[in-house]
């Protein structure tokens, strides 16, 4: 049985382990803007096409 | 015969882009173009040329015409006074000599276009470090070099590509607040955290494991429940157990005085049970409770990031006044300006305070302060007040207040304007909570009276389970998600409200008051009909003389003129403008008069209609007049018919009551109509009607409406663009959906008696969980069963119903 003690504490650690990401990223203000970075991971890094593509 | 000439059209030219392809509105193919690319007008061409010129063409391919129309072209010295390091230093977050930071509020942000063009900004502006923008809030933070781009250049740039940002100090006072909305986020994931884990290590008990479950695992779990529970205890519910101990000092009863009580009692008996070993307690009950509650509140208070609710007069007046010292003008900061000052005031700029007007004549509006429609002609050494706005070229002012001893500042100042908000109302689920706690109280007394005759044994368990079980929980639900939910659906209708708890406000209204300027007729629309003959030169040359004059009633012509009449701007010769009489001048060889009757010959007059003006015209034999109505906002007819079935009506205007006949044909007999209302005046018309029992709507929009606004139980401000300045109000409705106010104060109501539906909900499950916990038959797997079940049927209940509703009643 005192296996279920050890498993049942890894649980608490792993979990404590997001509950802390979780409020990490709130202090951070990662929930501010839920739009912006949704759209702004597609924007293509073309800033060398588009020079020569001008020229 | 219209619809006919519409389809031949769109037939004839199917292939032809007639949208602009920056902004998208309609224009004429052709007219405006580069390459194979239209536009509507020579800003948008002028953009696209700038994008295009640095390679940021990608900002069309993102999204289909993206761009954002200029309204104005910013004059030249607009934004002078960001040179001010007096300005500068309040604006900046951070300032150092190669580098300096800052937040622009950009209302004009509305696409993932916008966010990849702002972001990349520093392809057109060299000193740009970096850029980033909260497309929630529309705010740009930016950071450069002030050795390579000066902050005027930057903000200029972006008012260029049509991003203007709105800059006022009290804005950057609201930026650096705190997040009051990260506290609650971080007590939401910590219930949600302890809430599962109890739920985990309660699941032996659940299930009834009595065998091969060892009795020291059972207890190692008990006890590791009790640390989950004491964060939701000692952090999560700290603002219950505050606001109930604020409401017993003040001697009232709120809802949180019994949820408080609940969760004590459930805390307490829990470790009771688990310290004396006769147990589990009821930990999952209580982190279930606080996480619902919590997700209750985070609901209620989704606000609206871009709107400010709480503008006063200091947003309103400009950030930066040009002073002219010996010939020379600098940009100065409000508060620098000292009595004897010389200021220039612009067209369109707003007198920062009273003073004595320098130059030969100005035209001032002052509809937003006081309500009056037209501008005011003043002349040399005339007495201007502050909060007008200049129309017309631009004058020079002797300043003869301070900002602070200003007509506006001690209008805004007065005592009576600021609202004793809190205290006077109370919410629905306050006042069922005052009669909830002492039934409650009363009948877990009787309770462990009872048992302690019958067996004492049971007294404290069945005591104790009374308290629990009628944890008003889903009682607190109820309200936060039906009109959190309500909201939503007004927001998304573009009716902004400043927190939920206005819509039962709403729902309890009896006496509506309008304002007139701004409010039911449309500020500076008006209907303009033309009578008599005119051919297309004629009306180009009437067109070119009213675009010479500031004249209001030509400004109004001129604009009319302007849209969808297809006519061509020419050169006037000869103008002159002849005062109280009118225009003349001539456009090719074409002469004509626009003006007053007299003025233009005309001899059959005839009597314009209440409140109307006319403006004659003779060109060339051609004679005839336009007529110039203040129009009424559309389906004002319709949303007063169904207002006042319901509700008194009254109409109190700044303006004078030439307009009053017509007015009165507008409301049912009987409607107090007042003119020439001084804002203190709209101010006790309000307090008069609540000193008659009256629960008072007020509608408005300037801000000599500010005063009648906060003192109604409901102000709110009407604007034409919801990110432009508004009063201090509790509710903002974009102008549009000014003829559906009728539907959202019935939306209110229905609400109200969706709240009410959801109580009766909450009181049976009370009911059934009394019953269980009197007999003394309350098992924890009950009470972990009926607690959420209660709360997710109240809440599935508030929400959906709220979304039905929005369909049954065509919201």
């Amino acid at each position: 049985m005192l296996i279920i003690v050890g498993l049942i504490l890894t649980s608490v650690v792993v979990a404590a382990f997001f509950l802390g990401a979780f409020i990490w990223a709130t202090k951070t203000g990662q929930f501010e803007d839920t739009y912006g970075p949704s759209v702004r991971i597609l924007f293509d890094d073309e800033r060398k096409d588009s020079d020569a593509s001008k020229k | 015969m219209e619809t006919l000439l519409g389809i031949d059209e769109t037939a004839a030219t199917p292939a032809v882009q007639e949208e602009c392809y920056h902004c998208g509105d309609p224009c004429v193919p052709g007219e405006i173009s580069l390459g194979d690319k239209s536009f509507c007008c020579d800003g948008c061409k002028m953009v696209y040329q700038i994008l295009d010129e640095n390679g940021l063409c990608n900002y069309y391919d993102l999204e289909a015409t993206p761009g954002v129309k200029l309204k104005s072209v910013p004059a030249d010295d607009q934004f002078s006074y960001l040179e001010s390091t007096d300005i500068k230093k309040q604006l900046l977050d951070f300032q150092s000599e190669t580098f300096e930071k800052l937040t622009l509020y950009i209302p004009a942000i509305h696409c993932s276009s916008c966010i990849w063009l702002l972001e990349n900004s520093y392809r057109l502006q060299p000193g740009v470090r970096q850029s980033r923008v909260n497309f929630v809030k529309k705010q740009l933070t930016v950071g450069y070099d002030p050795t390579e781009i000066s902050l005027r250049q930057l903000v200029e740039q972006l008012a260029s590509l049509g991003y203007e940002p709105h800059i006022s100090l009290h804005n950057g006072e609201e930026q650096r607040a705190a997040h009051p909305n990260r506290s609650l986020f971080i007590k939401i994931g910590v219930a949600g955290f302890s809430f599962g884990n109890i739920m985990l290590l309660s699941f032996p008990e659940y299930l009834g494991f009595d065998g091969p479950m060892d009795l020291e695992v059972r207890t190692f779990m008990s006890y590791l429940n009790i640390v989950f529970a004491l964060p939701v205890i000692f952090y999560c519910s700290t603002d219950y157990f505050l606001s109930a101990w604020s409401g017993l000092r003040k001697g009232f009863i709120n809802i949180d005085i019994p949820i408080s009580i609940g969760i004590l009692t459930l805390f307490g008996r829990s470790v009771y049970e688990i310290m004396a070993a006769t147990g589990p307690g009821y930990l999952d009950s209580l982190g279930g409770l606080l996480f619902f509650l919590l997700i209750g509140k985070w609901f209620q208070q989704k606000t609206y990031e871009g709107l400010s609710f709480e503008r006063d007069y200091k947003s309103y007046f400009p950030l930066g006044i040009t002073r002219i010292t010996g010939g020379a003008t600098e940009a100065i900061s409000l508060r620098q300006i000292v009595v004897g000052d010389t200021l220039l005031i612009r067209n369109r700029e707003i007198i920062p305070s009273d003073s004595v007007l320098l130059s030969s004549h100005a035209q001032v509006d002052y509809s937003f302060v006081t309500g009056e429609s037209e501008p005011v002609d003043k002349k040399k050494g005339a007495y201007l007040y502050a909060g007008g706005r200049l129309v017309g070229e631009r004058i020079e002012v002797l300043v003869d207040k301070d900002v602070a001893q200003g007509y506006l500042t001690r209008l805004w100042n007065q005592d009576t304007f600021s609202k004793s908000d809190e205290g006077k109302w109370q919410s629905l689920v306050d006042q069922i909570a005052r009669y909830f706690t002492g039934i409650i109280l009363a009948i877990a007394l009787a309770t462990a009276i009872y048992w302690s005759f019958h067996d004492p044994s049971v007294m404290f368990t069945s005591f104790t389970a009374v308290l629990i079980v009628a944890c008003p929980c889903a009682l607190a639900l109820a309200t936060p998600f039906t009109l959190g939910t309500a909201m939503s659906a007004f927001g998304s209708r573009r009716f902004f409200l400043k927190n939920a708890t206005i819509i039962e406000k709403l729902a309890g209204i009896t006496h509506i008051v309008f304002d007139k300027t701004g409010t039911i007729t449309e500020a500076g629309q008006s209907a303009i009909a033309q009578v008599g003959d005119l051919d297309h030169s004629g009306k180009e040359l009437v067109y070119a003389l009213v675009s010479q004059s500031t004249h209001p009633l030509s400004r109004k012509l001129f604009s009319h003129l302007a849209t969808g009449q297809g006519l061509t701007l020419h050169s006037v010769s000869h103008f002159e403008e002849l005062e109280g009489k009118g225009l003349q001048g001539s456009v090719g060889g074409l002469k004509g008069r626009v003006g007053s009757a007299g003025f233009t010959g005309w001899q059959s007059a005839g009597s314009p209609l209440n409140g109307a003006s006319r403006v004659y015209y003779s060109i060339d034999g051609q004679q005839g007049y336009f007529e110039i109505i203040n129009d009424f906002r559309e389906g004002l007819d319709e949303l007063i018919g169904m207002l006042s079935n319901a509700y008194g009506l009254s109409l109190i205007s700044g303006d004078h009551a030439a307009e009053e006949e017509r007015l009165k044909s507008k409301f049912p007999v009987g409607t107090t109509l007042r003119f020439e209302q001084s804002p203190q005046d709209k101010l006790g018309y309000i307090q008069s009607l609540q000193a008659r029992g009256e629960k008072v709507l007020m509608v408005g929009d300037g801000l000599n409406d500010a005063g009648a606004l906060k003192q109604s139980e409901v102000g709110i401000a009407l604007t034409e663009n919801i990110s432009s300045f508004s009063p201090a109000c509790d509710g903002i409705l974009e102008a549009s959906r000014f003829s559906r106010l009728a539907a959202f104060m019935d939306f209110a109501k229905s609400s109200k008696g969706i709240i009410i539906a959801s109580f009766v909900i909450s009181f049976l499950y009370n009911i059934v969980g009394l019953s269980l916990a009197v007999t003394g038959l309350l098992e924890p797997v009950y009470a972990a069963i009926l607690m959420p079940v209660s709360s997710i049927t109240v809440v599935a209940f508030a929400t959906l119903s709220i979304q039905l509703l929005t369909r049954i009643k065509k919201l």
